[in-house]
């Protein structure tokens, strides 16, 4: 079932309905049900992988808990008893014994995520090393599923163990509220990952039916369908053409294919966000926000701090925190002072976390070394950036140009150019061939090879490409008045009654007209035989 | 509060009425209208207009729409007659047909052509839409879909066909705005005329098949065709048209003899019998030998005719003024186009606009 | 405080860190900044900042970080 199915909005329409008139006390217990619903009609045998992250992380919540409270007693206890040594030798064991369940907890998840997703890729690269080798053995694939959303939900579930660990998070007694929200549905396909510190309130909270937040959801919504139907699966169509023949589309088409997969890309994954948002904000929760106008970016760390929000501070925190301040990176930065100088000692540990965040994050996005080497290019391009940090306030010293308006186009258009451009590594069938085509898109370069004939060539038409500008356009200037002025749903809403009917309507007609859904997008043409 | 909450509900309901007819102007809008271009695809839905009622009621695909003139039924027999057929109509399309039909009339004779017997799986979806789409909404209609849908169609595109025609919004012309609401005829009491001639100049030998029995579907609902026609008091014959090709096979000619003989139905193969009804594939098919044209058309009409005087009670209806001056009307726009099809055909050397 | 303040206005020059509280909600500093401090603070008071608490609340002003580190030398 995806976002876009006729099932999925009937499975909604009814999903909402029934929580607002069931019993109030049923509110949150409903949404569990719906969600495993969902997940069941996605497929049955899913269900166990989600059940078994549920339980575990739930049974070493309820340790991690236990050993807390065993300690705050016996500090109680031994009140005015004990040394400060004492009580801090105790608070040790304590540590290393949550520690120990913290780990049985990560290991026995992670792997559940490592061994469906990445053993066939393991597989597939020690045959290429037994080939490297000359040996005649290979391994045989196994056939692995891959549960919807296991990335996501399995990183939030780790992200709340951890948080429970830490104590920055209380243990949730309630198995089923957990449940929730390792599983709340609207999230389970594409994220974003939530925090239950941020999400957990608001979605066992009790909703009472509010016209104003139900419809700032469905507005969420609907914006949500223009951007990933009309846009995104429109433009798709050019993407694949491009990225999927590269022996036919060179030079020129590449840099097409580039920024088209940019567009395809935003508008897809903001979209699909926006759907899932609007879906809990019309029930009354709060989701957390993933993006923040990425391509508005002056540079990659605020791209990154823009873009997949909550993926990068999971990683910020729950890996690149951790690696950076534990006791050995903390004497590997001493040692690193001492060996290369103060200025380039000090950032090889932030260097070295970095890289490993972006390596996970990599593989994280997909088993294979196109995503590995993605990670690794962002890694790359932040280094040299951080790197040239001097040379840039240099410049900046020497030329006014810093609030200049146009130096911030450039610096956006910088921003996104670069960001594109690692982005291949995700478009072509692999890490050579990505890199063949970086050149070919300079060496093959001919302007007249990019004329209306070869564009139609691309599975649109001249009418497509049209409404695709018509949409860039009302994204951007969506884009720059949230920029500026706040939410434009604020500004909707506030401008005389009729004006939210009206726009929603028009809305909603484009999406339903415009979309490119349906057989008649899947076929690409009526046949028109005489019979 | 209680004013605010039915201001709120009045200007719901005001929205939600604007939108679904915006929505019903819209998919007006886009459905194709079938009028320059591939008249087949307007057939169904022109049953509707019929102010008058019919006897002998025809059912199945192009070879009975090209293929048998209710026109020249009445002009030389009296009777009253109407085809409901489209392109590929299939066996269930057929009996869905029917039982929409029935609602509306009782006909004393139905004539079902066997060819669609062939296909036992739903073939393609531009043709389940032209049999469909111009249904009106009943449960046949919802029956008729039911059976025939492929793979990735889905029931919602039928019942609102905006989600299906929304990608015409490119190729919109004028004639989607000139038809939005009223279309044109295009057939003659559901037959579709062509005057031109193309002999026949032969047809790749026909393919063994590893199994000749007919389909397990197909026969159902021939069964249920059987069925319904029984309930209703109606005659149910069977024809297959003197088309040369799609190949009909001798094996599957004589399970539907079988067939006919069970249920002691009437069974003609006129592709056999088409030196007797004097059939020219010379002069009398427009597209070598795949359908007729006028003048096939209208001589096995006047046989099929004759055949259907003498063996049923139909009523000569040239007498009933109210019939007569219908038909009066139908011959006229009948004869009209005869004429201008062969103006064209004289002018350019072929069709086009028909 | 000293030795702290002298830690951070070395990173950033540009920042007055005597008012400023929003070092984190302002993105004045990012995540490698905080790295590079909290491994000076280590070297300068010999304390560990653990991950937990790199939290927005430690980090927005040199008050708050200052709070922090005389809270783990505490413990």
């Amino acid at each position: 079932m995806l976002f876009t199915d006729y099932s999925f909005i009937g499975f909604l329409a009814v999903v909402f309905i029934l929580y607002y008139t069931l019993p109030k006390k049923c509110q949150w217990p409903f949404l569990l049900v719906a969600s495993y619903v969902f997940y069941f009609i996605a497929s049955p045998s899913y269900l166990i992988f989600i059940a078994a992250t549920t339980v575990s992380t739930y049974l070493v919540s309820l340790k991690l808990d236990k050993l807390e409270t065993i300690q705050k007693e016996w500090i109680r206890e031994h009140k005015g008893q004990i040394s400060r040594e004492e009580k801090k030798e105790y608070k040790a064991g304590i540590k290393a014994k949550k520690w120990k369940w913290l780990l049985v907890c990560l290991f026995f998840n992670l792997g559940i995520l490592a061994v469906l997703k990445y053993t066939n890729f393991t597989i597939a690269n020690i045959n290429g090393l037994l080939q490297a080798f000359h040996s005649d053995r290979q391994l045989s694939f196994l056939n692995l599923v891959l549960p919807m959303g296991i990335s996501f939900y399995t990183f939030q579930t780790m992200g709340y163990i951890i948080d429970v660990y830490r104590g920055t998070s209380t243990a949730e007694k309630n198995p089923f509220k957990l449940a929730l929200f390792v599983s709340f549905f609207p999230q389970l396909v594409q994220g974003p990952i939530s925090r239950f510190n941020d999400l957990a309130k608001s979605l066992f909270e009790v909703h009472y039916f509010d016209p104003k937040v139900v419809s700032y959801g469905l507005y969420r919504i609907l914006w949500g369908y223009f951007k990933k139907v009309v846009v995104a699966d429109r433009i798709l169509t050019a993407v694949n053409a491009i990225i999927q023949n590269p022996d036919t589309y060179q030079g020129g088409f590449v840099f097409v294919g580039m920024m088209f997969y940019a567009f395809e890309l935003y508008a897809d994954f903001t979209g699909g966000i926006d759907i899932t948002i609007g879906i809990a904000q019309t029930m009354g929760i709060t989701v957390t926000e993933n993006f923040r106008r990425p391509y508005f970016s002056k540079n990659i760390k605020e791209y990154w701090n823009r873009w997949h929000i909550t993926m990068g501070t999971w990683f910020t925190d729950y890996i690149f925190y951790p690696i950076s301040v534990c006791k050995p990176m903390l004497k590997f930065s001493k040692f690193s002072r001492n060996t290369f100088g103060e200025k380039i000692g000090k950032r090889v540990p932030v260097y070295l976390s970095s890289f490993v965040v972006w390596f996970t994050t990599g593989i994280w996005h997909g088993a294979s070394w196109n995503f590995i080497v993605w990670g690794l290019m962002n890694f790359v391009v932040i280094m040299i950036s951080e790197e040239l940090e001097p040379l840039y306030r240099k410049f900046h010293a020497r030329f006014d140009v810093k609030g200049k308006a146009w130096y911030g186009v450039f610096e956006i258009v910088r921003t996104i150019l670069l960001m594109s451009a690692i982005r291949m590594f995700d478009c072509y069938r692999d890490v050579p061939l990505t890199f063949k085509m970086y050149g070919n898109m300079f060496t093959h370069f001919d302007i007249r090879a990019l004329n209306a004939e070869a564009f139609l060539g691309l599975g649109l038409s001249g009418a497509d490409y049209l409404l695709l500008f018509i949409c860039l356009l009302v994204i951007l200037s969506v884009s720059i008045l949230q920029e500026r002025r706040g939410s434009v749903r604020d500004m909707i809403f506030a401008s005389g009654a009729a004006w939210k009917y009206v726009v929603f309507g028009v809305l909603m007609l484009i999406v339903i007209v415009f979309g490119a859904y349906g057989i008649g997008y899947d076929q690409s043409q009526f046949i028109y035989n005489q019979f | 509060m209680k004013n605010k909450i039915a201001k709120r509900a009045a200007a719901l309901a005001v929205f939600i009425i604007v939108m679904l007819i915006a929505l019903y102007l819209l998919q007006k809008l886009m459905m194709p209208k079938y009028m320059s271009d591939i008249p087949e695809g307007a057939m169904v839905e022109e049953y509707y207009q019929e102010t008058t009622d019919h006897e002998v009621l025809f059912v199945g695909d192009c070879e009975v729409y090209e293929n048998f003139s209710p026109i020249t039924l009445y002009e030389d027999y009296g009777i009253t007659s109407y085809i409901r057929g489209s392109a590929q109509q299939l066996t269930w399309q057929s009996y869905y047909l029917l039982e929409d039909a029935l609602r509306y009339e009782t006909p004393k004779v139905v004539v079902f052509n066997v060819l669609a017997m062939k296909y036992n799986e739903p073939q393609s979806e531009a043709y389940n839409r032209m049999s469909i789409d111009g249904m009106k909404m009943s449960s046949s209609k919802i029956g008729a879909i039911q059976a025939s849908m492929t793979e990735e169609e889905h029931m919602l595109d039928y019942i609102f066909p905006i989600l299906r025609y929304h990608s015409r919004w490119s190729d919109l012309s004028a004639e989607d705005v000139k038809y939005m609401f009223h279309k044109d005829k295009v057939s003659h009491n559901g037959y579709y005329m062509r005057v031109d001639v193309r002999p026949v100049d032969g047809f790749p030998e026909p393919e063994k098949l590893s199994d000749y029995t007919l389909g397990d579907k197909a026969m159902e609902y021939l069964d249920k065709m059987r069925e319904l026609c029984e309930e209703n008091g109606i005659e149910l014959v069977l024809v297959k048209s003197p088309s040369l090709y799609p190949y009909w096979y001798d094996e599957w000619d004589e399970q539907i003899t079988d067939y006919a003989q069970e249920y002691g139905l009437d069974y003609f193969n006129y592709e056999k019998l088409a030196p007797e009804i004097g059939i020219d594939y010379n002069t009398d098919t427009y597209d070598a030998g795949l359908h007729l044209n006028l003048s096939g058309a209208e001589k096995l009409s006047r046989y099929f005719g004759e055949y259907l005087t003498e063996n049923y009670d139909l009523t000569d209806y040239r007498d009933d003024p109210e019939y007569a001056e219908v038909y009066a009307e139908k011959i006229r726009f009948y004869d009209e186009m005869r004429e201008a099809q062969y103006k064209e055909l004289e002018e350019y050397g072929e069709i086009i606009s028909f | 405080m000293e030795a702290l303040m002298e830690i951070l206005e070395n990173l950033h020059p540009e920042i007055d860190f005597n008012t400023c509280d929003t070092l984190i909600d302002d993105n004045l500093i990012d995540s490698f900044d905080i790295v590079t401090i909290i491994s000076e603070i280590n070297e300068e008071y010999d304390v560990v900042i653990p991950a937990e608490e790199i939290v927005p609340e430690n980090f927005n002003s040199a008050k708050a970080l200052y709070a922090l580190i005389q809270k783990l030398e505490d413990e």
